[in-house]
């Protein structure tokens, strides 16, 4: 049971492509400056992250400089290859030798059909920052397309994303490689359906407490049930026309707040605003392992409105909440 | 009296070429990324920023190769029209020929305006080592007074600042010169103070949220780690509330922005947003009692109220500073 809860992550990719830096960033709390100061992995560097409680997150990260790779792909083939759940492979779009990169990229979907069939295989193609804003879409089709069709022969289906360490993209990326993982992530999403049936509320979104990763939101589980064919979303058209990279924008900020924080000498427990608009906002510890943020649209004009302390009721649901979440956490 | 408020809120920057004076403009006034400032151009003609908070201010940056003492530039005029000298030092170069420059503006402005305040940058400090600071600060201000000594100018009053652009010290630095130019800011301190006296407040700051500059604070010292958690908290809320803001409903109502955020050591952080863009941040701290919540919500609400009657006082002020202009003492 317990082996289960512990999730092998392979990060690869060749030398210089940015794999050190987004573990660095999402895992570490590293400001994308600092990336500058690292140096070439030796090797693989292990790192095990608790993630939600009681899931382990294994990540090996693979140094990519040739000498290296070679040594993957031949004597510690079964070594590197065995149990992995995820493949996460990095490719810098800047990269003069495209056919190299994808020949190793080949290479371990060939090792990782033999060793572990099972395993999801993430493709991030990193540092498009460097890639005029009007070009990076039709970049990021032509490379998928590509990819898609080289390892259409083993059977994998991709998942790709573009990515920088300089924007929000990084942690969309994550979230979604991170959310793969969760196995109750039903239980997650039908109890904040209703939680929100009680608070009523514009959004929820769940994160994950030391990465801030987002696990869950109202918006991406009505998304996920409904999706229209016509693609029009009649019940939540207010939230439609929200920014849709609000999820990345809100981890990082909430995370430069941490940061913040810290020089203080401690931590935030909750954060409650107000908004200019009449919106308030309210980030609380749910459980042990998870953040919550809520958004309430403003309610005074609305006939049956009461201003009784609002914030108190909320962060007593809040409260009251806590128990059911702990729940699932635990049923593990 | 129109003439005479536009003199007592202009801050004059000057400095050799390469000081750092435009980026200096550039981070604190517009956002900019410290590291973008390293492909700006040498400015070749003075600017000027208009920075309208409590008090309207202009900064005046002045080209450094100029040479102010041609008889075709009216630098007569110019220095007899401002409030303040920002003059800005490369601590990270050879300072000797910046002094020499500098204390020949300063003979030239203080007779022509006894008084303007004069400010020092000792700029670029994030490259040197700890202990190297304070002794080029020593150094710099010994010379200067050398310097003013022999040209008899013993009464001119010099402020020396550390300064540089990748950490808060520019923003401290500006926030003290600001504050100097502020007429009301002896109330203003005043009234602050009584606020933290009534309201178990630990420290708390009128911020103005464009720039992150402090224009008044309650007595008790400024320490910079919580004044920048403080103008940190103030971006993030701001950032937040924008995310959520349509666009057609945004002017329809503006009540202010306010966030409160609890820390697990017991302290709140509180911010409320004020009239002219100005924001008032205060850490409140509960050493005693952090299980006690209940008592928190008590002390939050007289806060509440007490905040509000500060930024009643604060829209008279501003009216009656607007009727009548102050004079230069």
């Amino acid at each position: 049971m317990s082996s289960s809860s512990r999730k092998k992550l392979l990060l690869m990719g060749r030398s210089g492509s940015g794999k050190s830096s987004m573990r660095s960033i999402i895992f570490s709390n590293y400001s994308a400056f600092d990336t500058r100061r690292l140096g070439a992995t030796i090797d693989v560097e292990h790192s095990h992250l608790r993630f939600l409680g009681n899931m382990t997150l294994n990540l090996w990260d693979c140094g990519g400089q040739d000498v290296f790779m070679d040594n993957y792909f031949t004597t510690q083939k079964d070594h590197i290859f065995k149990m992995v759940q995820v493949l996460i492979h990095v490719f810098d779009v800047e990269s003069k030798s495209i056919n190299k990169d994808i020949d190793i990229f080949v290479k371990s979907l060939t090792n990782l059909q033999k060793f572990s069939p099972d395993a999801k295989i993430f493709v991030l193609l990193h540092k498009m920052d460097l890639v005029q804003i009007d070009k990076r879409e039709e970049l990021f089709v032509i490379m998928m397309d590509k990819l898609q069709k080289i390892s259409n022969p083993f059977q994998f289906k991709l998942v790709g994303f573009p990515t920088s360490i300089w924007d929000e993209s990084l942690y969309k990326a994550w979230s979604s490689i991170v959310c793969s993982l969760i196995p109750n992530m039903n239980l997650f999403n039908s109890n904040l359906l209703r939680f929100n049936e009680v608070l009523d509320a514009e959004e929820i979104i769940l994160f994950e407490k030391t990465t801030f990763l987002v696990i869950s939101s109202t918006a991406s589980i009505q998304r996920q049930s409904t999706q229209p064919p016509n693609g029009l979303a009649a019940a939540n058209g207010s939230v439609e026309s929200l920014d849709p990279k609000r999820f990345e924008k809100i981890s990082n900020i909430i995370k430069t707040y941490k940061q913040s924080i810290t020089k203080l000498r401690t931590s935030f427990n909750n954060l409650v605003i107000r908004g200019s608009n009449g919106t308030s906002f309210y980030v609380d510890v749910l459980t042990d392992n998870l953040f919550i943020m809520i958004v309430l649209k403003d309610r005074v004009a609305e006939p049956n409105y009461v201003n009784a302390r609002e914030d108190l009721v909320i962060l007593e649901n809040i409260k009251a909440a806590r128990r059911w979440f702990e729940k699932i956490e635990n049923a593990k | 009296m129109d003439n005479q408020e536009a003199t007592n809120a202009t801050i004059l920057l000057m400095g050799l070429r390469r000081g750092g004076k435009s980026s200096i403009c550039k981070v604190v006034f517009h956002n900019m990324q410290p590291l973008d400032t390293l492909y700006l151009e040498s400015t070749s003609k003075p600017t000027s920023e208009q920075f309208s908070s409590l008090i309207d201010l202009s900064v005046m940056e002045l080209p450094g190769q100029l040479n102010y003492f041609e008889p075709t530039y009216d630098s007569e005029r110019l220095f007899s029209s401002v409030g303040a000298l920002v003059y800005v030092i490369d601590s990270q170069d050879e300072y000797l020929n910046a002094l020499t420059n500098l204390s020949m503006i300063i003979e030239y402005a203080y007779k022509v305006n006894p008084k303007i305040h004069i400010e020092v940058l000792i700029h670029k400090i994030d490259g040197l080592s700890e202990d190297y600071r304070i002794d080029a600060q020593r150094d710099i201000m010994q010379r200067t007074g050398d310097e003013l000594l022999d040209l008899g100018l013993e009464g001119v009053q010099v402020s020396f600042y550390l300064t540089s652009i990748f950490d808060h010290s520019i923003y401290e630095a500006f926030s003290r010169i600001v504050q100097k130019l502020i007429p009301e800011l002896p109330s203003l301190e005043n009234m602050l103070d009584n606020l933290v006296v009534h309201s178990s407040i630990d420290k708390v700051f009128l911020f103005d949220v464009n720039s992150k500059i402090y224009v008044a604070t309650d007595s008790s010292p400024v320490d910079i780690q919580t004044y920048e958690v403080c103008a940190e908290f103030i971006d993030i809320t701001i950032d937040l509330d924008d995310l959520y803001v349509d666009n057609e409903r945004k002017t329809a109502k503006d009540n202010g922005v306010k966030s409160i955020s609890y820390l697990s050591n017991g302290s709140v952080l509180y911010l409320k947003q004020m009239i002219r863009g100005l924001a008032l941040v205060a850490l409140i701290r509960n050493d005693d009692a952090p299980e006690e919540q209940q008592d928190m919500d008590e002390v939050l609400t007289i806060i509440d109220y007490n905040v509000n009657c500060f930024k009643q006082a604060l829209a008279k002020m501003w009216e009656a500073a607007k009727l009548a202009p102050p004079s230069l003492e």
